[in-house]
């Protein structure tokens, strides 16, 4: 845990904020990509601590958040298919889909799911389970899709007959590319996520760069890391420079973690995407190649879901703004349901549902929320 | 003329079974014998009689305290304690807390078909050993047996009664001022059930806190200072978060704690930040938050520190003007942070 300590050192943290308040010649907006980042700034208070110099902008990278609604229906059509098992990280359980129904709800209406740890996990239980269909609910940036990878790999090698997966993937350039297309985009640099950049690396980002002028720094997840990205980012948006910078160094290589990628490339092809309150983000995810394709539970179970189709309900009267939310169009607070009739106990919408969308983490860390009480 | 190999024996039923069975819950003599062989012998003491259909209490001198839970973990044993350790402590140090000197507990099984025999002997032992080691008498019980997949291997239900010694003014009495102390570090018991649950194997193993906390009230009381404590609680489900949270709403004031001043062993920080969970609100079994009098926790604090289940007493907070937030947080940069209750079980982060 030393590592820890040392990234969290209030002293080094206070000094990069110095450097920060004197840095900004004015407010300068600057997006964090990853939620996991999201939710490290409000748990510390960084928003707060640099309120005069840096507005943040909290991006879409929590992949709850953006798994499309219709996706949790299937999911949740398939959890009440007799002899079959839906298996997930414990986050998807509780997001609403089209009916306001989560997966957990379904739980208790007799739908079988169980939470994994890890998609390797759902492999294992598949094999110990050769009388039930099992299928994992794969979401995720790069960050996990080379563990979904293998574990297809894994099933396929085993000849696993009874495992398939339900993929919503989604890669985060593309996300960062349809924010730079608002014409009222109004961030000046991004912080990269730096977990999907341990997987991919940074390489990509060079034309990004390029093309929008706009600097992304690579930045990790502790508060020291947090200020040093953010006070890298604001040196260069002070001095007009449009670069790449890599502070993750710890974790981060320009060329990432090529043995990740290769799992991918050998599993998967970019595809258009829909993600949830952005709509369908060109070569936004991530699907099966075609000698893949047996383990798509939607190929696979294409029937079951068409004559169970009439149970998808429609939507709920109020919309969940998250699109704004997740481009920083507006602030979780200026959510008219935001703490009244949205909390992490009754979510209207994904981004109050995962302890790294920002709704949730302003509701859990923010002192001047409006309370349930 | 027999076929070979064939014996002139009659089918009886088999008495000495190595795992549960419905019979053993069905009220014949396979459940006598389950009582009187299995269970009975690690409970009963010297000058018990076997127990009939309900206990004789003595009378006693003053207000009594009463308290029932059930214990439904999964492992049934995990690192640093099992269920028959925790049925015990979990029932006595709601007793302690309350102020009261844990005298008889009931202990209630309900099993599941299939039990290797083995398992509930081994359980047995624990309770034994922890009913022992807390002083409190097991003087009535119950045992069911249940179909395959009715209940996961084994619930117990354990109920206790004590006599209370301190009374306390109690969470609502807490105004502007008033200290908070935590006895130990935090969230050990649910970090070592989960890490054990989901087989993580990590290295070194963290261990749950299952122990009794009577030895934690009594070092306060030797020092005479038990009328500076207000109220006390055993950090159990929702760890300090729940129990901050309820002290709060029944004060109306606002609970403010400082991070750097939370003890928290290094498996169990390794542990939560590698499943993304915050260890407030992680249940503790043997940890308990007192609230004392204003300017009083040094001295608590040196007292607690006497006792080896209380030695790394610190304190963690104290009570303040009401604001927004029932309950709020000094994260280490310095800034004050909403401490929010958790809405459902921990879940890890998943990127």
């Amino acid at each position: 845990m030393k590592h820890l300590d040392e990234f969290r050192n209030p002293v080094l943290a206070h000094k990069l904020i110095h450097k920060i308040q004197r840095t900004a010649t004015r407010r300068r907006v600057v997006m964090e990509v990853c939620g996991g980042q999201t939710h490290s700034i409000l748990k510390h208070g960084i928003d707060d601590l640099l309120r005069d110099s840096v507005e943040l902008i909290h991006g879409p990278g929590c992949p709850v958040c953006v798994t499309p609604a219709e996706v949790i229906d299937v999911a949740q059509t398939l959890a009440m298919r007799p002899n079959t098992t839906i298996t997930s990280f414990g986050d998807m359980l509780r997001v609403p889909g089209t009916s306001q129904q989560s997966l957990l709800n379904v739980r208790s209406q007799g739908g079988n799911i169980e939470v994994v740890y890890s998609p390797v996990d759902a492999v294992r239980f598949a094999a110990s389970h050769p009388e039930r269909d099992v299928i994992f609910f794969a979401v995720g940036f790069e960050t996990t899709a080379p563990a979904t990878a293998l574990a297809v790999l894994q099933a396929e090698q085993q000849g696993l007959t009874n495992f398939s997966m339900l993929i919503a993937h989604v890669r985060v350039l593309p996300a960062m590319e349809l924010l730079m297309q608002d014409t009222d985009c109004r961030i000046e640099g991004f912080l990269a996520a730096g977990h999907v950049c341990t997987v991919t690396g940074f390489e990509e980002y060079h034309a990004f760069v390029h093309k929008h002028g706009i600097p992304v720094v690579v930045t990790g997840f502790e508060p020291v890391d947090l200020l040093d990205g953010i006070a890298v980012c604001l040196e260069q948006i002070e001095a007009g420079r449009a670069e790449i910078s890599n502070r993750y160094t710890r974790m981060v290589t320009p060329s990432g973690n090529t043995s990740a990628q290769n799992v991918v490339e050998k599993v998967y092809e970019v595809t258009d995407s829909p993600w949830r309150g952005l709509g369908t983000i060109s070569r936004g995810g991530y699907k099966l190649r075609a000698q893949y394709e047996h383990f798509d539970a939607r190929i696979r179970f294409a029937q079951h879901l068409k004559q169970s189709g009439s149970q998808v309900c429609v939507e709920q009267n109020f919309t969940c703004p998250s699109g704004d939310v997740l481009t920083g169009r507006i602030k979780p607070c200026d959510c008219e349901a935001f703490g009244k009739t949205c909390t992490p106990s009754t979510p209207l919408g994904a981004p109050m549902v995962s302890s790294e969308g920002a709704c949730a983490a302003y509701f859990s860390y923010s002192l001047s929320r409006s309370d349930e009480t | 003329m027999n076929p070979p190999g064939w014996q002139l024996r009659c089918p009886v039923a088999i008495d000495h079974n190595d795992t549960i069975t419905l019979a053993h819950g069905e009220g014949g003599r396979l459940m006598r014998q389950l009582i009187e062989k299995t269970i009975l012998p690690h409970l009963t003491q010297d000058d018990a009689t076997v127990p009939g259909d309900a206990a004789t209490l003595a009378v006693m001198n003053g207000p009594l305290a009463f308290t029932t839970d059930s214990f439904v973990v999964s492992p049934l044993f995990f690192p640093g304690g099992d269920i028959g350790r925790l049925s015990v402590f979990g029932t006595v140090n709601d007793l302690v807390v309350a102020g009261a000197q844990p005298l008889w507990m009931s202990l209630a099984f309900i099993i599941e078909e299939g039990l290797p025999m083995a398992v509930l002997e081994h359980v047995l032992k624990s309770i034994s050993r922890a009913a022992s080691e807390a002083n409190v008498r097991i003087v009535t019980g119950d045992t069911k047996v249940v179909p395959r997949g009715a209940v996961d291997g084994l619930f117990i239900n354990t109920s206790g009664v004590g006599v209370i010694q301190h009374q306390l003014p109690g969470p609502g009495s807490l105004s502007v001022g008033d200290e908070l102390i935590v006895t130990g570090p935090i969230a050990r018991h649910g970090v070592a059930v989960m890490v054990a649950r989901e087989q993580l194997g990590l290295m070194p193993e963290p261990m749950s806190d299952c122990a009794c906390l009577a030895e934690a009230v009594d070092t306060i009381a030797r020092a005479d200072l038990m009328a500076e404590v207000i109220t006390m609680r055993d950090a159990t489900r929702g760890g300090v978060t729940a129990v901050l949270h309820e002290w709060a709403q029944a004060c109306g004031h606002t609970l403010t704690i400082e991070e750097s001043e939370i003890p928290i062993s290094p498996e169990v920080r390794g542990a939560s930040e590698l499943l993304g969970l915050d260890p407030l609100h992680i249940a503790c079994e043997g940890t308990m938050l007192l609230a004392v009098r204003s300017g009083t926790s040094a001295a608590v604090v040196r007292a607690l520190q006497e006792s080896s289940i209380s030695s790394q007493s610190r304190q963690i907070g104290y009570v303040a003007q009401r604001t927004i937030s029932p309950v709020t947080v000094r994260r280490t940069l310095g800034t004050e942070r909403a401490l929010d209750e958790p809405s459902g079980a921990p879940l890890p982060r998943i990127c």
